[in-house]
C-alpha cells in the first residue's frame, strides 16, 4: 500500500519550547487518529499539514508532493475545523460549492456534484437551507461534504465532534467511520477523546508533549501499551506502585507497596529491585474467581458501587486504603455484593503491565 | 406607580429636546419654505428645478459624497481588518485611540492644518521643491481632489468604528476555511469578509454619506470658489440673500433627496434599515 501522507522529522518550536517533533506516514485510504490531551501539540501538527503553520524544520509529503512553501489553498488536503467554520452568509449548496467555484468548474457540473455529495452524506434536498436551520449533526456532515467534494488526498479533522452532545457524538462516530469506509479518502483525525480514536481508527498515534508515544492499532494500544502514559491515557487503568522482585523478558514478579506478590507482564526488562508501577485495567480483574494458581489473587473491601449500566464498577480498597476500580459485569451474578463486603479478586498475569518508574510518568 | 413616574421623569427631557429644538424649528422652516412675501406658494421649490445652478450643485454634491463614501470605505476596510485581525491584542486599543486622536481638535483646526500643508507656500510644496521633484510651487488647495481627500480624512473614523465592531464578530476560522478550500485573498474579501461586514458597511456608509453631504467647512475652505457645495447654497440663501424661505426649501430638498439616495442604496444592495440598526 502506498502512503498518502509522509511526515519526516517535522519540528515546530515556539519561543524556546518544542511543540511538535514527529515522523510518521499514513497509508492511503486509512483512518488515522492522533490522540492526546489538550496542549500536546496535535492541533499545531494538523495546522502544519493543512499549511496554516510553518514548520520549524522537517518535511511534509502529500501523495508524493513536497508541501514546503505550498499555501493552504493549493494543498491537496482539506481541513474540517473544530467549530466547522461553515459560512453563515451562504446556504448549504453554496457552502459545498465554494471550493468548486474557486476551481472555476462549470455551473451545471457544480450543481450535479453538489447534489451528489449531499446524497452521499444523506442530506438530499438540503441545498437551499440556511446554515442556522441545520442541527449539529447535519452541520457536521455539510462541513465534511464541503471538503470531500474537492476530492482531497487527505481529509484533516480537528476534533469536529467536540461541540456535539454525548448522544449525537456516539452516533456521529459510527457515521464518520461508515462514511470513511464508503468513500475511501484518507482521514486524519485529531481528538482528546480516546473512545473516538479507538472506535473509528485503523491506526492511532498517542501524542504527548509534542511527540508520538506510541503508534499502533487501537487493540495494540489497549492491550500492549509501551509507556505508562499510553497505559494511563488509552482506556482506564489502576496504577499500583511497588517494586520489581525478579524480571525476565516475559514475566516479572512484582511486590506492591502493601506487600502483595503478583506475577505480571513487564514492559521492558528492568533491574530487580527497581521502583515500578503496575497498570491494571478495571475490566481485567475477575470478581470472585475460582481459585487457580494461574491467577494473581487478593481480597478487597467494597467502598461504593458505581452503577453505570454496562460500564458499572466497584470502588474497592485494599488493606492500605489504596483505591482500585473493578468492573462489575451486569449479568446478575454479582447482585448480592453490598457496600462493606469483602470480595476476592483475581487477574491474569498477562493483563497487568509493569513499567519501571522513570521521570516520564503520565 | 413609581416606575411610571420615573419613566416620565426620564422621558420628559428627551421629549422636550425633540419637540423644542428639533421638531418646532423644523416645522417653522417647513412652513417658511412654502411661503414668500405675498403668501403661500411652491415657487421656492420650483426655483430649485428651474435654475440649473441649484440642481447641478446638488447633483455634484451628491456625486462627490458618494465618491467620498466609497473611497472612505475602500480605505477603512483594510484599516479595520488590520486592527481586528492582524494587530496584537494589546495594540488594538492604541490603534483605535490613534484613529480617534485627530477628532479631539475641532474640524476647523484640522482643515487649517491641511491648508498649511497644501497651500502654495505650504509644507508639501516646500518639501517637493527641496527634493527637486517640483521646480515651481503648485497650488494644491481649491481643487476637487483636495476637497475629497479632506472629506475622506474627516470621515474615516465614522467608517472604521462600525467596521471594527462587525469585523470583531468574524470568526478567524471562516477565513482559514475559505483559504483551505482554495480561495485567494481577493475571493476571501469578496465572499467572506465583505458579506459578513455588510451591516457595518451600510451603517458606516450612511453616516459618512450624511456627514459629507451636510458638511460645510471642508468644501468651503478646501474646495475654493468654483467647487460649490449644496450646503453653501443654503448658507447663501439664509445669510447672503437673506431669503429664508428659499433657504428653508433648499434645506428640505437636501433632506428629502439624501434620504431618497440612501433608500435607493439600501434597495440596490438588498438591505433593510432595521437589519442595519441591529
Amino acid at each position: 500500500m502506498s502512503a498518502d501522507l509522509v511526515v519526516t522529522g517535522l519540528v515546530k518550536n515556539f519561543a524556546g519550547f518544542r511543540a511538535v517533533d514527529v515522523s510518521f506516514s499514513v497509508e492511503k485510504g486509512s483512518f488515522f487518529s492522533i490522540l492526546g490531551p489538550s496542549g500536546c501539540g496535535k492541533t499545531t501538527l494538523l495546522r502544519m499539514i493543512a499549511g496554516f503553520e510553518e514548520p520549524s524544520s522537517g518535511q511534509i509529503i502529500i501523495s508524493g508532493r513536497d508541501m514546503a512553501g505550498v499555501p493552504p489553498n493549493h494543498r491537496p488536503a482539506n481541513l474540517v475545523f473544530q467549530h466547522l467554520a461553515l459560512f453563515p452568509m451562504m446556504n448549504v449548496a453554496d457552502n459545498i460549492a465554494f471550493g468548486l467555484k474557486r476551481r472555476r468548474v462549470a455551473a451545471a457540473e457544480i450543481r450535479r456534484r453538489t447534489g451528489e455529495i449531499l446524497e452521499r452524506v444523506e442530506l438530499p434536498g438540503y441545498g437551499d437551507k440556511a446554515i442556522h436551520q441545520l442541527s449539529g449533526g447535519q452541520k457536521q456532515r455539510v462541513a465534511i461534504a464541503r471538503c470531500l467534494i474537492l476530492d482531497p488526498k487527505v481529509l484533516l479533522l480537528d476534533e469536529p465532534l467536540g461541540a456535539l452532545d454525548l448522544k449525537l457524538r456516539e452516533q456521529m462516530k459510527v457515521e464518520l467511520k461508515k462514511l470513511q469506509a464508503k468513500i475511501g479518502t484518507t482521514f486524519i483525525y485529531i481528538t482528546h477523546d480516546q473512545s473516538e480514536a479507538l472506535v473509528m481508527s485503523d491506526t492511532v498515534a498517542v501524542m504527548h508533549r509534542g511527540r508520538f508515544e506510541q503508534l499502533g492499532s487501537p487493540q495494540e494500544l489497549y492491550h500492549d501499551p509501551h509507556t505508562p502514559f499510553v497505559a494511563g491515557f488509552v482506556g482506564e487503568s489502576n496504577k499500583w506502585p511497588g517494586e520489581l522482585i525478579t524480571c525476565t523478558a516475559d514475566e516479572a514478579e512484582f511486590r506492591t507497596e502493601e506487600g502483595y506478590l503478583f506475577r505480571a507482564r513487564p514492559n521492558i526488562p528492568a533491574v530487580p529491585g527497581a521502583r515500578a508501577s503496575l497498570f491494571l485495567r478495571p475490566e481485567a480483574i475477575f470478581l470472585e474467581p475460582e481459585a487457580t494458581p494461574a491467577l494473581n489473587s487478593f481480597a478487597a473491601t467494597v467502598r461504593a458501587i458505581l452503577f453505570d449500566g454496562a460500564n458499572s464498577r466497584l470502588l474497592t480498597t485494599v488493606v492500605s486504603g489504596r483505591e482500585l476500580l473493578v468492573a462489575l459485569p451486569q449479568n446478575r451474578a454479582f447482585d448480592h455484593i453490598r457496600v462493606g463486603d469483602t470480595v476476592n479478586l483475581g487477574w491474569h498475569p498477562g493483563s497487568g503491565v509493569v513499567f519501571a518508574d522513570g521521570e516520564d510518568q503520565g | 406607580m413609581r416606575g411610571r413616574a420615573l419613566f416620565w421623569l426620564f422621558i420628559t427631557p428627551v421629549l422636550l429636546w425633540l419637540l423644542l429644538l428639533i421638531l418646532l424649528p423644523h416645522l417653522d422652516l417647513l412652513l417658511l419654505s412654502f411661503r414668500n412675501r405675498e403668501g403661500w406658494t411652491l415657487d421656492n421649490y420650483r426655483t430649485f428645478f428651474y435654475e440649473p445652478v441649484y440642481w447641478l450643485t446638488f447633483v455634484r454634491t451628491a456625486l462627490y459624497s458618494i465618491i467620498t463614501t466609497f473611497l472612505t470605505l475602500c480605505l477603512a476596510l483594510p484599516v479595520a481588518f488590520y486592527i481586528t485581525k492582524l494587530a496584537r491584542p494589546g495594540m488594538r486599543g492604541l490603534l483605535v485611540v490613534l484613529l480617534l486622536l485627530p477628532f479631539w481638535v475641532s474640524e476647523l483646526v484640522r482643515v487649517y492644518g491641511w491648508m498649511i500643508l497644501l497651500r502654495e507656500s505650504g509644507g508639501l510644496n516646500y518639501l517637493l521643491l527641496k527634493l527637486g521633484i517640483l521646480h515651481q510651487p503648485v497650488e494644491m488647495l481649491y481643487r476637487d481632489a483636495t476637497m475629497i481627500m479632506g472629506l475622506v480624512y474627516t470621515s474615516m473614523l465614522f467608517m472604521v468604528v462600525p467596521l471594527v465592531s462587525t469585523m470583531e464578530g468574524l470568526d478567524d476560522s471562516l477565513i482559514e476555511a475559505a483559504c483551505d478550500l482554495g480561495a485567494g485573498r481577493l475571493t476571501i474579501w469578496w465572499t467572506i469578509i465583505i458579506p459578513h461586514c455588510k451591516p457595518g458597511i451600510t451603517s458606516g456608509s450612511i453616516v459618512v454619506f450624511m456627514l459629507v453631504l451636510g458638511n460645510y467647512l471642508t468644501p468651503n475652505l478646501m474646495g475654493g470658489k468654483n467647487s460649490l457645495w449644496f450646503t453653501e447654497q443654503i448658507y447663501n440663501q439664509f445669510i447672503a440673500s437673506f431669503n429664508w424661505n428659499q433657504g428653508a426649501a433648499f434645506g428640505f430638498l437636501l433632506l428629502a433627496l439624501s434620504s431618497a439616495i440612501i433608500w435607493l442604496g439600501l434597495k440596490i444592495t438588498g438591505q433593510r434599515l432595521g437589519e442595519v440598526a441591529r
